[in-house]
């Protein structure tokens, strides 16, 4: 800390960083305290217990985890196994699209909600509630939405409109969409927060210099508002990315991976393999592979990160 | 109640006291549906009677999560004090690990080797002269479940045979009916296409396809056939199929909006909670009758090792009061499975599983449980090919078949 802070290029930091000198150490051994239980947790809960699994993906485990390496066969066995690859392959049409939904809707509600409307607090908790409940609930009241006999199909042909075809979950093909709709139903109120954030966040004063430079409100908001909020964006984007991966109760609740294997996702693979199936080898391989995308989106936050710093101390 | 005085006598001599108290008993299980339900509190209710000792009810929607929540218990060191498996192979790994209560010499004063039949329902248990779990009850994993007010408003008669009932179907179509009624569970879709093959193969080719993986069995014209009758009933089968319990299948078939339901015979609980008749509601009939069969799943009890010598006390009593002939009489009778000891009053048994018990007579009626051969990994695979296969229209049967042999051919 105190490297930091006498490092730091600011003058007025470095012309008072002697008297300060004595309190900032009291501060960090206070600081070291305070954050060593979770210094503990990080490296005991993730970063060990990644490295195991990791371990684990080249034995051939079954439901006790055993040291007996094998190579890479079950990372053989998981790509040539049909479920692993409509699992894999579900997983980017359910993150492409539930993702890319979520940032433009997100943004367009948020520019709404930024027009200074009257009961703001009551749309932004109509619009969070969502996020608010859980995937368990937002799976099953969506799977009797879209059930054919009970649900959106059956109502409309009861109405009279008896050609109404609407029932995604029961087909193979389609069934991949329903999801998609129940994950931006869930996840678009909090994209909508963050941005909103972001949105308050730009200074008042662009604002007027846009409306004095005479640039439509729409033009503002595309263009300089926008690349502004660069933050918000991506603290969005990357919470989706992660929320993405690791979904598993949406699908439990909605189609348990139905019809057929048509709506398997990697975090089931891994779930069902390491308990009921009892082949924790196969599964840690599994887990092994969800966790790259991972991975690469955080080297990608890093990269950008450490990109806008180095511009920031180029430009001071 | 001279049974339960030798039990007491021998838990009180393991401990090696005379004072014997009282302890709770957790018991895992994934009996929820209303017939399932009646059947397990006959478990509950009885044991509950018997002292001071206490049931733990805990209930787990779903096999495979019971299953699973039980193997996360072991693994964190917090196994409940029993838990339900279906005999096989899904519980060698916690014989293997020395997990499991030793059970022989609670089964060798009671006999058990002598009164359970047939053999292959006390193998699972009983391996290289120990016991490890208490089976408790046969089921029949294939029957046709029918309904007869449906065949009668389609006008025809109930089948004989699977290939005779896809004859029919189409008549029930006609009739505004829902002709197949199936979960699609990936489960459910396995057990079906399991009785299938049984059907279609017979009983000694079905084994060497499950025992021996037996490529050319696998890749013979008749079980084509097999896969090719899958196809079929999916053709009769309704949209709403995709993740339907077992028990709202049933339904379908229980208030006459569906003809048939293959499913093992714990739907005849179903039936028996809805006061639905059998021969004038509903029937029971075998997947062939000219060659009728059973099959020998079921379900039965392992004892995790416990540190509290009263709790072992209790557990002990449980395992005996399961396999009690009091016992299995009411359970069985309210689980629609067969009992696993032949010296059971079955007088209030119905004709559904009358005509289970006269199949089972038969030896050579008697098919072993394919978990018995097959680990969860490899029933795992099939299931999830079968799965895939029946939502899937387009995958080529050919290509079905291939694959199923080779998930046989690479089993552990």
């Amino acid at each position: 800390m105190t490297e930091v802070a006498s490092a730091n290029p600011t003058a007025s930091i470095q012309a008072d960083g002697r008297a300060k000198r004595g309190r900032l150490r009291l501060s960090t051994v206070m600081s070291v305290v305070g954050t060593t239980p979770m210094i503990v947790t990080a490296i005991g809960v993730f970063v060990i217990c990644i490295i195991y699994s990791f371990l684990l993906s080249f034995t051939n485990s079954k439901l006790f985890p055993a040291f007996d390496f094998i190579g890479t066969d079950q990372y053989a066995r998981l790509w040539a196994t049909p479920r692993w690859l409509v699992s894999a392959n579900n997983l980017w049409i359910f993150g492409l699209l539930s993702i890319g939904a979520n940032m433009v809707v997100g943004y367009l509600l948020a520019v709404f909600m930024d027009q200074r409307i009257r009961q703001e607090d009551l749309f932004r908790s109509i619009f969070l509630y969502p996020f608010a409940m859980s995937l368990v609930i937002t799976g099953l009241v969506w799977r009797w939405i879209l059930d054919p006999n009970y649900g959106l199909q059956a109502t409309v042909q009861g109405w009279g409109f008896t050609d109404f075809q609407f029932a995604p979950l029961v087909d193979s093909n389609t069934a991949i969409y329903g999801l998609v709709v129940a994950g931006i139903w869930n996840g678009v109120g909090v994209t909508m927060a963050i941005m909103l954030a972001g949105l308050r966040g730009v200074d008042g004063e662009i604002w007027k210099a846009a409306k004095i430079d005479g640039i439509p409100t729409w033009k503002t908001y595309l263009q300089i508002v926008l690349p502004m909020m660069r933050g918000a964006i991506l603290t969005a984007f990357i919470l989706q990315c992660v929320g993405v991966v690791r979904v598993f109760d949406l699908v439990v609740a909605m189609t348990q991976g139905g019809p057929g294997i048509a709506t398997q996702m990697p975090a089931i693979f891994v779930i069902q393999h390491i308990t009921d199936r009892a082949n924790v080898g196969l599964g840690m391989a599994a887990a092994t592979m969800m966790l790259l995308p991972v991975v690469v989106l955080l080297s990608l936050q890093q990269f950008i990160q450490w990109r806008a710093n180095k511009k920031r101390m180029n430009a001071l | 109640m001279k049974k339960f005085a030798v039990v007491a006598a021998m838990a009180t001599a393991f401990l090696g006291t005379t004072a014997v108290h009282a302890a709770d008993v957790e018991v895992i299980h994934w009996w929820t549906s209303g017939g399932e339900q009646a059947a397990v509190s006959v478990f509950a209710d009885e044991f509950d009677k018997l002292g001071a000792d206490k049931w733990v009810d805990t209930a787990i929607a779903l096999g495979e999560n019971a299953r699973a929540a039980t193997m996360q218990r072991v693994l964190g060191g917090n196994p409940p004090g029993a838990a339900q498996f279906n005999p096989g192979r899904q519980y060698e790994e916690l014989i293997a690990a020395g997990l499991l209560l030793d059970l022989t010499p609670l089964a060798e004063a009671e006999g058990w080797d002598k009164i359970v039949r047939p053999d292959v329902i006390a193998a699972p248990c009983h391996i290289d002269g120990k016991w490890w779990c208490v089976p408790v009850n046969i089921h029949s994993e294939a029957w046709m479940w029918a309904s007869v007010p449906a065949f009668k408003k389609a006008g025809v008669d109930l089948p004989t045979s699977v290939n005779d009932f896809v004859a029919k179907a189409p008549k029930l179509k006609e009739a505004g009916l829902i002709p197949y009624a199936q979960g699609g569970e990936s489960w459910q879709l396995n057990a079906a296409f399991g009785g299938i093959t049984i059907a279609g193969l017979g009983i000694e080719k079905r084994d060497e396809l499950l025992r021996d993986h037996n490529q050319e069995v696998a890749n013979s014209p008749e079980f084509t056939q097999v896969f090719q009758t899958f196809r079929d009933l999916k053709s009769f089968s309704d949209p709403g199929s995709p993740g339907r319990n077992w028990n709202d299948t049933t339904n379908l078939v229980l208030t006459d909006q569906a003809g048939v339901q293959i499913m093992g015979d714990w739907a005849r609980g179903e039936f028996g909670v809805a006061g639905k008749k059998p021969g004038v509601d509903y029937a029971c009939l075998p997947l062939d009758s000219k060659k009728p069969f059973v099959t020998t799943g079921g379900d039965i009890f392992v004892f995790f090792k416990q540190a509290d010598p009263e709790v072992e006390a209790a557990q002990l009593k449980l395992a005996s009061m399961m396999i009690s002939p009091r016992v299995q009489a009411l359970f069985n009778i309210a689980k629609g499975s067969m009992p696993v000891r032949d010296d059971v009053d079955m007088s209030l048994a119905d004709e559904c599983m009358k005509l289970g018990l006269e199949i089972l007579k038969d030896p050579a009626n008697v098919v072993t449980s394919a978990n018995n051969w097959i680990s969860n990994d490899t029933n795992g695979q099939l299931q999830d090919l079968i799965a895939e296969f029946w939502a899937n229209d387009d995958m080529p049967i050919a290509d079905a078949q291939k694959r199923y042999a080779e998930i046989l051919a690479t089993a552990d």
